[in-house]
């Protein structure tokens, strides 16, 4: 393929500005701080193919909007944004940074289709988000594809595989990266830096801190290059953490996914429609609590705090089509017992638990649009909604391990972006946007397309204001 | 006459499944043509679903550089390479008639044979019938075309061919049609026939979503469906001419040549035009393009036809403008050749991919009518 971005970069100069990281908020903070004058390197961890960070998985942005457009079915207004996020964070988050993001998000759809983003009317599987979220045409890949066509077309510099390993700072304030690009070390001079690298989710080591050895048993869906270098060095620097670092984004996916980067295609949906049952065939949570999509982001929790990490669901043939297509099919069985012995649980264990919950069932009329009446009576741990005897071979099952999409933790930010050093003072000229910034405004929980609106928010804000620093002190 | 069917290969439709099992639980593409949302009409995919949906893909290559699985990624997913390689082979299992499926192997190499044979046949049977000289003296006025090569000679085989032509496409539609599972009756829809008829004159699925395709690279243009519109209004526009010259023969008793401000000589001279910079303009987009999402195999059978086409329009207004000359006999009988070949390969080569690609159109009217109620 043709490369449409020059192959070597003259580093002898001293940039304006260096991005670190080549995801959403990196390009947008670079496409931001280049329109307004300054010269701009991006340095990419990954190789080419696999640019974009986790913002290569995403499908969605959510915005403030005050009326609906071609792509939006409606108007999503500040209240409701906000109590939105007030919802799912339960309150951990910084209210005037949480509020400066829902409002800087305004028809911030216009500014992305000036870059190149093409966006598309949701279709189908996403129509209860057609009115809070804009959907990208063909996905994330294909919004960072646009970005990176319009960063080069702007002057944009990009190097791919340049891992930053080493920030030069003195006193808050950084003079020049060092990166590892084909095997060589180098080094790079700018006057400002937008760390925009994302989480740590790939770094298992780290996640090991917090986590121990159940993370041997997780699958990380998200970006394998979000290693959390760069986070590691700002904080081993003195710049103030932010957030939990054992929260994260984390369902319940396919056990037999890949171990890094399987994105959106490894979850599964049929969790609500059967039992959860974890190694010792026990039943471990309420499976109809609440509706799937305002659910699906507990499960993998859930599931990292069984036995071995492992989970299975188990559904019978009246659920089967009920939701969408799994990747890996399910595994199939006549019976109770049979299914178990395939997945290798204890069958009279198995048996046991469906009998149980097949007879606490009460009458109801089952509707899944709904919070239908279809509910268990009597059980330590009740399923509230959709409880239907798991009756009608075959039955199927599927196993679920913890999947960690991204991390929260990462450094403390004020209003315009700067990094805030352990002492309370913000850097001068260290700036961060995106993921590795997220914990400022989702202490936890998730909304979906939410981590688009930060990035893109918090890059713009990121690359106004180094480009602002950069070019007013030369 | 029974003749075994060539089944794709069982790779081929496995890896089709496979890709499609893997987009069916991510959907990201259902904005950008009509294949994903036949998809998500379906949760399994049978060898009669994948032969309809690689057919109905129109290799608009947007899913590709969209795709967050596509390779290096262990998925690997690459759609129009794989529904390329699958459509190849589709081609030969309903081709008509069956034993001539063959022709589909190494077909750039046929097309090119078939066609270097009918042009030497042509020309040899000129020069036997008017001599060396004969065929370089100059003729003009009435019937000029007709004393090089007697009328008749001309008619009765390029019509015998048209027939043949139009016996062997219906048939292999039909094949097409029973195999991906649907009532014949249903092929002749006329609603259906009419949307499909209305996505087929606009190439509406080669505007990848509204911003046009990823053809020749990553980038999104027009430039392959606008070029593919002047080959195919061209290709129509010289069909017309002669069309309306057979009436004029037939109907009006005026024979060839028309002068230049008539409406055969108009009709073919744009369409002939168009036809050149059509074929030529895909040629360069084909040269410069990625070849990751590509099947390797397709390329010299769409070459083979892109060629054939774009010599036939050239000799045709060769023709035009040499025809007062003694170069207009030989230039004739190499024309002639030339359409003759274009004929003999037409249902077993590049071209069937419109007779499949409508058929598909037609199923997929079907479909997103019967969802609508």
């Amino acid at each position: 393929m043709k490369s449409d971005h020059k192959e070597t970069v003259d580093l002898t100069q001293t940039f304006d500005v260096l991005v670190i990281g080549g995801g959403n908020a990196a390009l947008c903070a670079a496409m931001t701080a280049r329109e307004a004058g300054a010269s701009v390197l991006v340095l990419e961890s990954a190789p080419r193919h696999f640019r974009g960070g986790n913002s290569r998985h995403t499908r969605n942005l959510r915005y403030l909007h005050e009326s609906g457009n071609d792509f939006l079915t409606g108007p999503y207004p500040e209240d409701e944004f906000w109590d939105d996020l007030l919802r799912v964070t339960g309150g951990q988050t910084d209210e005037p940074l949480a509020r400066l993001t829902i409002r800087e998000s305004n028809d911030v759809g216009k500014w992305m289709e000036e870059h190149g983003c093409h966006f598309q009317p949701p279709l189908r599987g996403t129509l209860h988000l057609g009115r809070t979220n804009a959907h990208f045409l063909g996905g994330g890949k294909a919004l960072m594809n646009a970005y990176y066509v319009t960063a080069h077309r702007l002057g944009v510099e990009v190097l791919y595989d340049a891992e930053v390993h080493d920030l030069k700072m003195n006193d808050g304030e950084f003079s020049s990266a060092g990166f590892r690009s084909n095997g060589d070390s180098r080094t790079v001079r700018a006057k400002t830096v937008v760390v925009a690298s994302g989480g740590f989710q790939a770094n298992l080591s780290w996640l090991k801190e917090y986590w121990g050895e159940a993370v041997d048993n997780f699958i990380i869906r998200g970006s394998p290059y979000d290693k959390g270098q760069v986070l590691r060095v700002l904080l081993d620097r003195g710049v103030k953490p932010v957030g939990d670092p054992r929260q994260c984004h984390a369902i319940a996916l396919d056990a037999r996914a890949p171990k890094f980067d399987a994105g959106i295609v490894s979850r599964l949906d049929s969790v609500s429609f059967g039992i959860m049952v974890n190694k010792h065939a026990n039943r471990f949570y309420d499976e109809g609590e609440d509706f799937w999509p305002k659910r699906y982001a507990i499960w993998g929790r859930l599931v990292a705090h069984q036995p071995d990490q492992i989970a299975y669901s188990i559904i019978d043939s009246k659920s089967i089509d009920l939701f969408m297509p799994s990747v890996f099919p399910p595994i199939e069985a006549d019976s109770i017992k049979d299914l178990a012995v395939k997945l290798e649980l204890d069958p009279s264990a198995l048996e046991e638990t469906v009998t149980r919950f097949n007879q606490s069932i009460g009458p109801g009329t089952f509707d899944y649009s709904i919070l239908d009446d279809c509910e268990t009576v009597g059980l330590e741990i009740p399923k509230s909604h959709w409880a239907r005897p798991l009756d009608t071979p075959p039955i199927y099952g599927y196993p679920l391990r913890p999947g960690i999409t991204f991390t929260y933790y990462g450094v403390t930010v004020n209003e315009r972006a700067r990094v805030i050093m352990e002492n309370n003072q913000p850097s001068p000229n260290i700036f961060a946007a995106g993921e590795i910034m997220s914990g400022n405004i989702l202490g936890k929980g998730y909304l979906a397309g939410f981590g688009m609106t930060i990035g893109t928010v918090w890059g713009r804000i990121a690359g106004k204001e180094a480009a602002g620093y950069a070019c007013g002190a030369a | 006459m029974h003749v075994e069917r060539l089944e794709p290969s069982t790779d081929i439709l496995k890896e089709s499944e496979r890709v499609m099992r893997i987009c069916n639980a991510c959907r990201y593409c259902e904005g950008l043509c009509a294949v994903f949302p036949a998809m998500e009409r379906r949760r399994t995919f049978t060898g009669k679903d994948l032969k309809y949906l690689a057919n109905l893909c129109h290799n608009c290559r947007g899913c590709y550089y969209a795709c967050q699985y596509a390779p290096p990624h262990e998925f690997a997913l690459n759609i129009p390479k794989t529904f390329a390689e699958l459509r190849l082979e589709t081609y030969r299992e309903f081709t008509w008639p069956g034993f001539l499926a063959g022709l589909f192997q190494r077909n750039g190499f046929k097309v090119s044979l078939i066609t270097v044979l009918s042009v030497a046949l042509v020309v040899l049977l000129t020069f036997s019938l008017k001599g060396v000289s004969g065929v370089f003296s100059v003729y003009q006025g009435e019937n000029a075309f007709y004393r090089v090569i007697p009328y008749l000679l001309i008619v009765i085989p390029v019509s015998a061919l048209g027939l043949y032509i139009l016996a062997a496409l219906l048939a292999a539609a039909v094949r097409f049609w029973r195999e991906t599972g649907g009532q014949l009756s249903e092929l002749f829809d006329p609603i259906a026939n009419g949307q499909a008829v209305w996505d087929a004159l606009r190439l509406k699925y080669l505007d990848g979503g509204g911003y046009g395709c990823n053809y020749p690279d990553e980038r999104f243009s027009m430039a392959r469906r606008w070029y593919h519109h002047f080959m195919f209004y061209g290709f129509m526009l010289c069909l017309a001419s002669t069309t309306v010259a057979a009436v004029y023969h037939h109907f009006l008793n005026w024979n060839a040549p028309y002068p230049f401000w008539s409406w055969p000589v108009v009709l073919g001279t744009v369409g002939g035009l168009a036809l050149l910079l059509g074929t030529g303009g895909l040629f360069y987009l084909k040269r410069r393009m990625d070849t990751e999402p590509a099947a390797p195999t397709a390329f010299p059978m769409d070459v083979g036809l892109l060629v054939v086409l774009f010599l036939t329009s050239l000799t045709g207004l060769l023709l035009l403008v040499l025809r007062d000359t003694p170069a207009m006999g030989a230039l004739l009988a190499v024309h002639l050749g030339l359409v003759v070949g274009f004929f003999i390969t037409l249902p077993y080569g590049k071209f069937v991919h419109a007779v499949y690609r409508y058929a598909a159109l037609v199923r997929n009217a079907l479909e997103e009518s019967g969802e609508e109620h």
